[in-house]
């Protein structure tokens, strides 16, 4: 009885948050396909054939800019979660695997970036863009976002690692695989469901960061979308309908995205190899 | 197949040394077993051999190759693990040719050879499956056929029946002795089991403490033990050990009573020995006589046609006899035991055998 009260408990609290947070953006959607008045007049209501425009997604498909936004974000997001999961991967393979004189020396500086954010060394990474001309290019956002992200990365993707039984890595080395196989034909495909929630956890700030795209790529057709609904943002007037439509077309990536690597986190990828 | 000679070998973590200059050849085609309490290091040499382990000094030669600075692949080795060790994310099949693949085989012959040790092992209807699809008995034998692809030099097995139930075990036993005919293999194989050791070794290695006590055929070390550790460790259950003082004539066995033994050395005399004696060795028997002891029945296990009764002498010493058919001994009956005087083993004081 009392697991009962509990569980229902738990279901409500988890149901109030996911209202919580489901709400602006269940709202963004909403209004996207509403006319300008009634977004302002009332902006709880859903879209009905009285009030409904598709104004906003025919500026935001008509913008001969934004599928290229689209893409560039595209490009910034998939770059970034490939060299973070590669670099990850081998990095973490290497510190828990090897036994070297600057292990526990590197895996502690490498945890340090977890701690500090790096939008504190802004300045130096635009002097740092700047001087290697790459002011202007989605490499900049890349390179930026896939140091932003590898210290977790090498964080989670190392535990388990180090869950992979050693039997199997020395399995592997008996029948002669190279280090450089291991790693790729035992270790990665063991560990695909981490690298999975890793990709997650990285998809979605770099998705939806502005700071970067402003500082390093502000200009020449290189803006991701985030950026590039700005300019629907005037200083005097803003077109909401634009705004919104571009907002709610944004998140149907990243939802796909998620939902390919969803598909694999799965259980129990190592059980049957040892026992 | 190929000879392996080990020679002076050490092998240290940091400072704990945990093999000590371990000296072993193991025979072209000949099957070698290691038993030894555990934390003695079987393993530790096992992954020496295989090349998993570096060591600190000696020489490991495998075919008159020495392989101490050698990677494992290069060993020509085929190790099979406790855990087998599978990689769950392929098939039996491919876990099988998965080495052969790296090592540029054409394709007909991988497939070829998995057929093959899929035929010995019976694991043809089981080639397209997941290892967590199979049974403990059927991943072992997967792990043995993906040794067997590889047609190594030396085969080295880490307790690889240990997982599996005693019905099993006893089966997989019988076929890695088969497999051992059918290949001609060089075999290293650990094992806690001592049926495993005594059936399968043409040489059994007991190790202490990172030493090897004695090495021999499995019958010369039942019979002929070098020292109390080898006298204690092989034959289930243990040999009886009874404290004792060398006299004219015979042994002092204090309050337990006395011996005559004849083939003593007068400077022997006063010596602290101790005596060993198999329970099978010792018998149930009334009466008086120049190798009877009087004891008081402890326990009596019965196991259908044999049985053991655990005696306890006036000393306090627990002795185990064994015994044929049905008794009418219970707990806390006097009665004497016989011991076998062919089959006394004494030990001098610093452990060793006395002839
Ligand atoms: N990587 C290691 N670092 C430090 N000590 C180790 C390491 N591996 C093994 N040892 C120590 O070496 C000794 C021998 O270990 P080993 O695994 O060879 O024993 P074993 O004879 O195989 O025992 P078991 O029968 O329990 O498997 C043990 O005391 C163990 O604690
Ligand atoms: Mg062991």
């Amino acid at each position: 009885m009392r697991r009962h009260a509990s569980a229902i408990a738990v279901h409500a609290i988890l149901g109030l948050y996911t209202l919580l947070a489901l709400f602006p953006i269940v709202l963004v959607v909403m209004n996207s396909f509403k006319a300008k008045r009634a977004i302002f007049n009332t902006p709880l209501r859903p879209p009905l054939p009285m009030n409904f425009d598709p104004v906003g997604y025919t500026k935001v498909f008509g913008d001969s800019s934004l599928p290229l936004y689209y893409l560039n974000s595209i490009t910034v997001t998939v770059g970034t979660i490939f060299l973070t999961l590669l670099f990850g991967a081998m990095a973490a393979w290497a510190l828990t695997e090897y036994k070297f004189r600057w292990n526990t020396l590197l895996a502690l500086y490498l945890s340090v970036g977890i701690m500090v954010p790096i939008r504190l060394g802004s300045v130096a990474i635009i002097q740092l863009v700047a001087e290697l001309n790459l002011i202007n290019t989605l490499t900049a956002l890349v390179l930026v976002y896939t140091a932003q992200n590898l210290p977790l990365a090498i964080f989670i993707l190392s535990e388990f690692i180090a869950q992979i039984p050693r039997d199997l890595r020395e399995a592997a080395r008996c029948d002669g695989l190279s280090e450089y196989n291991i790693f790729f034909h035992i270790i990665l495909p063991l560990i695909r469901p981490a690298m999975a929630t890793v990709a997650v956890f990285t998809m979605i700030p770099v998705w939806n960061d502005l700071w970067f795209p402003l500082l390093l790529a502000p200009a020449g057709g290189k803006q991701t979308i985030t950026l590039g609904v700005q300019q629907f943002l005037g200083q005097y007037i803003t077109d909401w309908n634009a705004v919104l439509a571009a907002l709610s077309t944004a998140i149907v990536p990243v939802l796909l995205l998620y939902v390919i690597f969803s598909r694999q986190l799965i259980r129990g990828l190592t059980s049957g190899a040892v026992k | 197949m190929a000879e392996v000679r080990i020679e002076n070998l050490r092998k240290s973590f940091g400072a704990v040394e945990v093999l000590k200059d371990i000296d072993l050849t193991v025979e072209d085609g000949s099957f070698v077993v290691l038993v030894g309490p555990s934390g003695c290091g079987k393993s530790t040499l096992l992954r020496s051999i295989a090349g998993l382990e570096p060591v600190s000094g000696g020489t490991i030669t495998i075919g008159g190759r020495k392989v101490n600075d050698l990677p494992p692949a290069q060993r020509e080795i085929a190790m099979v693990f406790q855990s087998y060790a599978l990689y769950p994310h392929m098939d039996v099949a491919a876990n099988m040719g998965f080495g052969l693949r790296f090592a540029r085989t054409p394709k007909a012959e991988i497939e070829a050879r998995v057929a093959e040790a899929a035929r010995i092992l019976q694991l043809e209807p089981l080639l397209k499956r997941r290892p967590r699809e199979l049974s403990g008995g059927q991943r072992q034998r997967v792990a043995i056929g993906r040794a067997i692809v590889r047609k190594p030099q030396v085969f080295l097995f880490d307790e690889p029946l240990s997982n599996l139930d005693a019905a099993l075990r006893i089966n997989t036993r019988v076929e890695i002795a088969k497999l051992h005919k059918l290949l001609a293999a060089t075999i290293v194989y650990v094992t806690h089991d001592q049926v495993e050791a005594m059936t399968l070794a043409d040489k059994i290695v007991v190790m202490n403490q990172g030493r090897i006590e004695q090495q021999g055929k499995p019958l010369d070390l039942y019979y002929r033990p070098a020292n109390l550790f080898v006298a204690g460790f092989i034959g289930s259950p243990a040999m009886n050990f009874i404290a004792g003082q060398v006299t004219q004539g015979g042994i002092d066995l204090g309050p337990d009573g006395a011996v005559t033994l004849a083939g003593l050395t007068a400077a022997a005399v006063g010596s602290r020995v101790t005596l060993g004696i198999r329970p099978e060795h010792v018998r149930i028997a009334d009466g008086e006589g120049g190798l009877r002891l009087s004891a008081t029945v402890e326990l009596v296990e019965r196991l259908g046609e044999a049985g053991y009764v655990h005696l306890r002498l006036p000393s306090g010493t627990v002795a185990v006899a064994e015994i044929r058919g049905e008794t009418s001994l219970r707990t806390g009956d006097r009665t004497s035991l016989a011991l076998d005087p062919t089959h006394l083993h004494l030990f001098g004081p610093d452990g060793r055998r006395m002839v």
